[in-house]
This record gives structure tokens, C-alpha cells and sequence, in this order.
């Protein structure tokens, strides 16, 4: 037991380092310079003035799609649909918002519940197929992403639904109106740097998650569910009901994400508006960071961080002069490189149970 | 009744010659010894019952001659030369073919698309139909060739996959209990018509099974096998059913004498204590004509009424496959009844509900421990409180000192070896696995224990201790239903053993008057 921390150590800077060198030898064989490279990904990620904070700020939402990722892979199930949820409940989050509005943190109570109902009932929707018609929810979930990005252009197109009025918009811009000062999510500012607000949720979230996930009798029966479904109903755990709110609280995180980033996202996804494009791919990279964390709350928490700077970090990487082709690819190879080594100690893990069952039953 | 065989065509050298001749076949799995120096002679145009008990060797034989499984030692020959099955093309390429027991069919596609499957070169779908319909015609297995297999029921399934295999036009045509899941009448249909296309055609046809009647019926002479031996053969003309059952069972003493004559159980105080038990109170478990219909309408349990009193071990004796699983499964809450009912202690139990079962009282030691037992992934301590964790709980959140300071007792109350509370139950040997779930399940009082085959694959020591538990729990008031196959065990911890088949109760004895013809008998399946 205690040989496992070496070995995730070591398997992660191996791997890591096998990233850095192809992505090194891929800039220069496209006539580029490793070293600038190298030092606009740390600058952008971790060095530069106030940069740490931002890719705190950007991986809270990441983070936040990761932990009720957490929640439904512990039920056993596989959503691969939180950008789809995440847009829904951003877009819940909006419209409500700008129809109910009231002052400022009501107005943000008012938004960040929406866009979890949002997030939720758009898993639901998979969860009720998977359910009561037996649709498997890898697909359901997925499919309904491209269905979200239909409904949510259709919402930006018309004024009684997201579209900002003429006047509060640029021409032709198809965008929502933008939430009124008062009504954001505050940023802190620490030792120089700016920190949103959704990074301090993020990490209540996922202390909260971890307590009730290890240590409440929920989190026990859920688990249960998730690894042996048939020793779960001979328990008394309802497949349908408890599976059924795992999904739907895992599209509620993901929609309280897509909120965050309206409310008060890093870098402003959509400046305080709802745009064509809003969910900028941080479903999809939370969905990483819960794979790489393999269903576990804490570990999201470096996890993500470290999605965060890869995300600030490749931006700076494109101001090198590389082409933003290859660094786009560069990035590719970092995301690998941490999905390699859960990968490789999940197959061994699983050969040493079998063999050890096999072996001794 | 039995008819003289036919020559076959094709009058040469192989005409004196057996179809196939199995000569000392040796084959072991481990220490287990499947196959013992078994000869195994079938002649051209006779239908040759092979019967046993589970795990008697005849599936093992089968798959030797089929090139499923390479035999240690001993030879084979087919039609008088000698010959190595190393596969099943081999095999195919000798004109063997096999009815498998367990159905390879694709439910999406249709009849003639099944029958086609795995054959090589084009395609010609009206070839195939014309076959199919052919084929129907001679051994009486009309079927849609359109019709969508996932639609069938399973005596229909049954004829394709039969159809599959004459397809290849075998002279040797091996059924591997071919009618567990045929009613008696499709049964009897089916070999009647065999028998007459197989005279004539001098074809040579094993049937392996376990049901006596369905032997003495279809086939002109029997091999019996018993631990990988076999022990007798004879025509089916001088068999009869009773005979049959003795040397399939093969013992005329009950193990529970032999133990008390050995001075191992003192038997005198429990049995007298738990009788106190039974004839006092309410029964622990009471199940009045439960039925439980399966996928495709199949009736699983059909009208189980039982009775367990407190303190009673009751036996379900039976061969496996005949509703004892499902009965296990309804018992956990795992599928629920068509119609019935069931009472615990005399209250009424919901059973579409799920964890009802076990919220009443009934603990269950599943037949197969990783199914619904225990969760592999989850540490010992964890396995320990699997169906109620709200009792290591308060208000919903778990007490983990608890939780350890539970399994620490139970780890060395039921003497499980493992490296601590901590330790996944994967890492468990089987034994001490079904231990965990032993402590489990009696650890929370229960009120009935079903036991569903306790002590398969678990080593002497093992079985020991699992037998002994279960004679404690019953002296401590538990009801208990020991669902086994083997006979051994029945009779030697029940009080009262129920015969079970085809989905039903077809008997109930006395432990003092267990009579192992008759259970033989009733076990397959004919008329008590």
C-alpha cells in the first residue's frame, strides 16, 4: 500500500516529461524554439503578475463540472454531457435573472439556483430515458449536448427570450443583455492577484462532496450502487431513484458552473453576457479533471488547477509566435499526459482484483 | 421397445465399426478430477443417454469429444480410426455437432440469419431458408425463418439452435441438456420424431441429462457417470426409473449417520432444543403460491408455497437450474413476483419493493457471493455493513471508529483472514469472503437465513465452520432455508427437506424418513 504514492509520483513525471520533450522536438521541428515556449506557459500559468489567481478563477468552474462528474461516476453512471448542462444552466441562470432581477446578491442567489435547475433538468431528461426506457446515458447525455447549443442559439435569436432589446447591444450581435454591475459575483484580491468568487465555492463544493460522498450513509449506498447494483437493491437501494438524483445532481454542479461563469466568470467568458459559444469547452475539460481525479472530490482540487494554467498558459504559448495549430496540439499532449497514468493504474488495478480473485476463489 | 439398429449406408470396414469410441479419457482441473478412465462406446443409430449429477463429468466428456477441451490421457477414435480433437472445426470437420445448453443466438437478428451465422463464403439466404424449411420438415422442427429470434420463446430458440447444428448435416449429433427449458410436451415431440430420422439415417446421437424420464424415454441405452467415472451402463430396456436415481445419486447411507457414528455432532440436544422452537410460534417464513414470471414469459416459480418455523432448517433439494436461483433472488429482493405472498415472522413483506426482503429479516447467503454478497471494491469493514449502514450511523453520517471497532469483532468472532478492517475485499480468499458475508448476515439477528449453495468452493476447514454456524443460528431461533444441490449437505443439516423442479415443490420429507431413491427420483423430475 504504501508503494502507491511513488508510484502515481512517477508515473506522472515520466509521463509529463514525455509530453514536454515531443511537444519540445514538435517546435522545433516546425522551425520554432523550445525555451520561449516553455516560458510563456509558465508565465501565463503560474509566473506572471496576477496570473496564478486568474487560472485559480478560470478552473473553479472547471472544477465545480468535475465534482458532480464525481457524484454520477460514483453511482456508476457515465455523463459525458456537462457542456450541454452547463450551457442550459447558464442560460436558465440569465433568463431568470434578468426576469425576476431584485438587488444585487438576491439577483446572484436568484441566478445561481436557476442554473442549477437548469443544469439539472437537462439531465434529467437523460435520466428519465436511462431510467424508465432504458436509453444508455453516455449516449443521451451526449447527444444532448448538440441539442443545448441548438436551444440555447435559438434563445440568443429572439427578444422575448435571451436576446438584449437593440438598444443594449451592438448591431447584429447576437448576445443577451449584460448583467448590471451590482448584481456580479465579487472578485478578491490577494497578494496581487485576482481570485473570483467561484473558486472559494468551488472549494466549499468539494469539501462538501468529499464529507458526504466518504462519510455519510448516502455517499456509502451511492457507491454501492455504482460498484455492485444488484448488492445495492438486495440493500434497499432503489437503482432507479438513487441513479436518477445522481444525474440530476450532477447536471445541477455543472449548471451552477455555467452560472458562475455569467455571474462572474475569470476571464470573463461572455463579459457578463450570455453569448453564442458561452460554454468556451469547460464542460468538456471538467469532465477531464474528474477523470484524471478518478472520483475524487480532494483531488480535484490540483487537478483542476492545473487544467486552469494549462488553459491561461496556452494562451501566452500562441503570443510566441507559434502557431496556434501546434500549440493547441502542445496542450493536447499535456491533457494525455495526465490522463495517462490514472489510465495505466486502472488497468493494473483492475488485473491485480482479477487475479487475486480468480486465484483464490 | 428398444429397436434393433439399423446397418448404415455405405457398407465398408467402418460399418462394424462404433460411430465414435472414447478409450481411458483422463482430465483433470486442478485436483479436481472431471474425467476418471472413462470408455464411452456409441454406436450408428441409436440414441446413447448420458445421466449424472451436476458436476459427474459428462458436460467435461462432451467438450473433449468436441474439441472444447483436450483430454490428459486416453484416446479417441471415429469410426474406428484414431483421431485428435484439438478444436471444434476438427471436430465439425468429423461430423460431430453439438446442441450447446446455453443458447448462442442473436436476439436481433431473425431465424434464418442465426442459422447462417458463422458459415463461410457467400451468402445465399434462400439456400439457407430452403434448408431451414428441410430440415423442419424431416425431424419436425417447423419454424418461421423470418421470424426475429428476440421474439421467440425459449422452447422455439431451442429448435434454431438445433437447426444450427443439423444445418451441417452431423453424423454424430451431441444434445447437452437440450431440454431445460422445453415443456415436457416439446420434449417428447422433439424425440420422437429424432428417433425415427436417426434409425433410419444411421446417424448416432448423445443426449446428456439429468432427467431420469426424458432418458428412459428417448435413448436406447444409458451411461451413467458419477465423479467423473463412470459407474454404469445398460440398455434402456432393463432400466427403470428407481434404479436409474440410486446409481446417478449413488448411496444408500445419509453422510449425517456417518458423522453422529464418528461421534462429530452431538445431534440429540439441538435437534430437541429447536424443536421446542417449531412447534411453538409463528412460522419464520412463510411463502404461499409465490409465482415469478422471467423475461419472455417463462414461468421461473411456479406456486412455491413453503413454510420455515423458527429454529427449522428446511432442505431444498434439487437439481440445479430448477427455480432454486430464482427462488434465492426473490428472497433478496433482487426480482420481484408475479403474484403471492410472502410473510416474515408473520407480517406481510412487500416484495416488488427493493431491500424489502431484507428490511423484514431475511438474511441471505447468496449462491453466487460477488453477484449480490458483497461489493469487491469496498474494504472489509465497509462489506461488513453493506445492508444497513445506518446502524454504524447517525444521522446519516457514518461513525467510522464505529464501523472499525464492528468489523474488528466480527473479523475475529468468525475468524477472518485478512490484513485488517482496511483491506479491499478483492484481497480475501473465497472462503474467508463468504465468512464476511456469513458474519454479515447473522450478525443482524435475522429472523430467516437462506443459505443458496453455502459451502461450494469452499475447502473442508471451511465447510466446517459455515456448517457449523448454520446449526448455531438454528438453535438460536434463525429459520433457515438451505437451498443446495448437493445431497450431501441437505441430508445432513436439515430437518425437513423440500424437493424442488421445473419451478415447483414436488416433495417433502422428513429428515427421519429421507429416502435417497425417492428424493433421486423426484429430483429428476418424475412422478413421485
Amino acid at each position: 500500500m504504501s508503494r502507491r504514492p511513488v508510484e502515481w509520483i512517477g508515473l506522472y513525471a515520466v509521463s509529463v516529461l514525455a509530453a514536454l520533450v515531443v511537444s519540445a522536438s514538435l517546435v522545433e521541428i516546425t522551425g520554432g524554439d523550445w525555451r520561449p515556449v516553455l516560458d510563456a506557459l509558465l508565465d501565463g500559468s503560474l509566473r506572471g503578475p496576477g496570473r496564478w489567481g486568474e487560472s485559480m478563477s478560470v478552473a473553479a468552474p472547471m472544477l465545480i463540472v468535475a465534482l458532480g462528474t464525481v457524484v454520477s461516476a460514483r453511482a456508476g453512471l457515465v455523463n459525458i454531457g456537462q457542456e450541454g448542462q452547463l450551457l442550459i444552466g447558464a442560460a436558465f441562470g440569465s433568463y431568470f435573472g434578468f426576469l425576476i432581477g431584485g438587488p444585487g446578491p438576491l439577483n446572484l442567489v436568484l441566478i445561481l439556483t436557476f442554473g442549477a435547475l437548469g443544469g439539472a433538468f437537462w439531465a434529467s431528461l437523460a435520466g428519465g430515458l436511462r431510467f424508465w426506457r432504458g436509453v444508455p446515458e453516455v449516449l443521451s447525455t451526449l447527444l444532448l449536448v448538440i441539442v443545448a447549443t441548438q436551444a440555447a442559439a435559438y434563445g440568443l435569436k429572439h427578444e422575448w427570450l435571451l436576446l438584449a432589446d437593440a438598444a443594449k447591444r451592438g448591431n447584429r450581435n447576437q448576445v443577451s443583455e449584460q448583467l448590471a454591475e451590482g448584481n456580479r459575483l465579487p472578485y478578491f484580491h490577494l497578494f496581487d492577484n485576482g481570485i473570483a468568487f467561484a473558486v472559494f465555492l468551488g472549494v466549499g463544493l468539494a469539501v462538501f462532496v468529499g464529507f458526504v460522498l466518504g462519510r455519510t450513509t448516502w455517499g456509502f449506498r451511492l457507491r454501492m450502487l455504482g460498484r455492485n447494483p444488484r448488492a445495492a437493491q438486495r440493500a434497499g437501494v432503489s437503482q432507479r431513484s438513487m441513479g436518477f438524483t445522481a444525474l440530476a445532481i450532477s447536471g445541477a454542479f455543472a449548471g451552477v458552473a455555467g452560472a458562475v461563469m455569467f455571474a462572474g466568470g475569470a476571464f470573463a467568458f461572455g463579459n457578463y453576457r450570455f453569448v453564442p459559444g458561452f460554454s468556451s469547452n469547460i464542460g468538456w475539460t471538467g469532465l477531464l479533471v474528474a477523470l484524471v481525479a478518478r472520483e475524487k472530490a480532494l483531488a480535484a482540487l490540483p487537478v483542476a488547477f492545473v487544467f486552469g494554467g494549462l488553459r491561461t498558459g496556452g494562451g501566452f504559448v500562441s503570443s510566441t509566435g507559434v502557431e496556434s495549430r501546434i500549440s493547441d496540439v502542445i496542450q493536447g499532449f499535456l491533457v494525455l499526459a495526465l490522463l495517462v497514468p490514472p489510465a495505466i493504474m486502472f488497468i493494473r488495478d483492475r488485473r491485480r482484483a482479477r487475479a487475486a480473485t480468480t486465484a483464490r476463489t | 421397445m428398444s429397436q434393433p439398429p439399423l446397418a448404415p449406408t455405405g457398407a465398408d470396414a467402418s460399418a462394424s465399426a462404433p460411430a465414435v469410441e472414447l478409450r481411458g479419457i483422463c482430465k483433470s482441473f486442478g485436483r479436481v478430477k472431471a474425467c476418471d478412465d472413462v470408455d464411452f462406446v456409441l454406436e450408428r443409430g441409436r440414441i446413447h443417454g448420458v445421466l449424472g449429477e451436476n458436476g459427474a463429468g459428462k458436460s467435461t466428456l462432451m467438450k473433449i469429444l468436441i474439441g472444447l477441451v483436450l483430454p490428459d490421457e486416453g484416446s479417441i477414435a471415429v469410426d474406428g480410426s484414431p483421431v485428435q480433437i484439438h478444436d471444434p472445426l476438427a471436430a465439425a470437420r468429423l461430423g460431430i455437432g453439438m446442441v450447446h445448453q446455453h443458447f448462442s443466438l442473436v436476439d436481433a437478428l431473425t431465424v434464418w440469419e442465426n442459422v447462417a451465422l458463422g458459415e463461410d463464403g457467400a451468402l445465399r439466404p434462400h439456400a439457407v431458408r430452403q434448408r431451414i424449411a428441410e430440415i423442419g420438415d424431416r425431424f419436425g422442427l417447423e419454424i418461421d425463418p423470418e421470424a426475429r429470434v428476440g421474439d421467440l420463446t425459449a422452447g422455439l430458440r431451442q429448435r434454431v439452435e438445433i437447426i444450427k447444428c443439423l444445418r451441417r448435416d452431423p453424423a454424430i449429433v451431441i444434445f447437452d441438456e437440450p431440454t431445460s427449458v422445453l415443456t415436457p410436451d416439446e420434449s417428447q415431440q422433439l424425440f420422437s420424431s429424432f428417433r425415427e430420422v436417426v434409425a433410419v439415417e444411421g446417424r448416432a446421437v448423445v443426449l446428456v441429462s439429468h432427467k431420469l424420464d426424458e432418458v428412459l424415454a428417448a435413448t436406447d441405452e444409458i451411461t451413467i457417470m458419477r465423479r467423473g467415472a463412470v459407474v454404469d451402463r445398460r440398455a434402456t430396456a432393463d432400466a427403470d426409473a428407481s434404479s436409474l436415481a440410486r446409481a446417478m445419486v449413488g448411496r444408500d447411507v445419509s453422510l449425517r449417520s456417518e458423522q453422529a457414528a464418528f461421534g462429530l455432532i452431538s445431534e440429540s440436544d439441538d435437534v430437541e432444543e429447536r424443536a421446542t422452537f417449531a412447534s411453538s410460534s409463528t412460522p419464520a417464513l412463510d411463502l404461499r403460491d409465490v409465482i415469478v414470471d422471467g423475461p419472455g414469459g417463462v414461468r421461473l416459480l411456479d406456486g412455491i408455497s413453503l413454510r420455515v418455523g423458527p429454529g427449522e432448517i428446511v432442505g431444498i433439494a434439487g437439481v440445479e437450474g430448477n427455480g432454486q436461483r430464482v427462488l434465492g433472488d426473490f428472497l433478496s429482493s433482487l426480482v420481484p413476483a408475479t403474484s403471492g405472498e410472502v410473510a416474515v415472522g408473520g407480517v406481510p413483506v412487500v416484495s416488488r419493493r427493493s431491500g424489502a426482503m431484507a428490511a423484514a429479516g431475511i438474511g441471505v447467503i447468496p449462491e453466487d457471493r460477488h453477484d449480490s454478497g458483497v461489493v469487491l471494491d469496498m474494504s472489509v469493514a465497509e462489506n461488513l455493513v453493506l445492508t444497513d449502514p445506518s446502524r454504524i450511523a447517525r444521522g446519516g453520517v457514518l461513525d467510522t471508529t464505529a464501523m472499525a471497532s464492528n468489523a474488528t469483532r466480527l473479523i475475529s468472532d468468525y475468524d477472518i483472514q485478512c490484513s485488517g478492517p482496511d483491506a479491499p475485499l478483492w484481497s480475501l480468499s473465497g472462503g474467508n469472503q463468504q465468512r464476511v458475508v456469513l458474519a454479515r448476515e447473522l450478525d443482524q439477528q435475522p429472523r430467516v437465513l437462506v443459505a443458496a449453495q453455502p459451502t461450494r468452493g469452499l475447502d473442508v476447514g471451511a465447510i466446517e465452520h459455515m456448517t457449523r454456524c448454520l446449526r448455531d443460528a438454528a438453535v438460536a431461533g434463525v429459520g433457515i432455508l438451505l437451498i443446495s444441490s448437493e445431497l450431501e449437505e441437505i441430508l445432513d443439516l436439515s430437518d425437513r427437506i423440500l424437493v424442488m423442479s421445473r419451478g415447483r415443490i414436488v416433495g417433502e420429507m422428513a429428515r427421519g424418513d429421507a429416502d435417497v431413491e425417492q428424493l433421486g427420483l423426484l429430483m429428476g423430475g418424475a412422478a413421485a
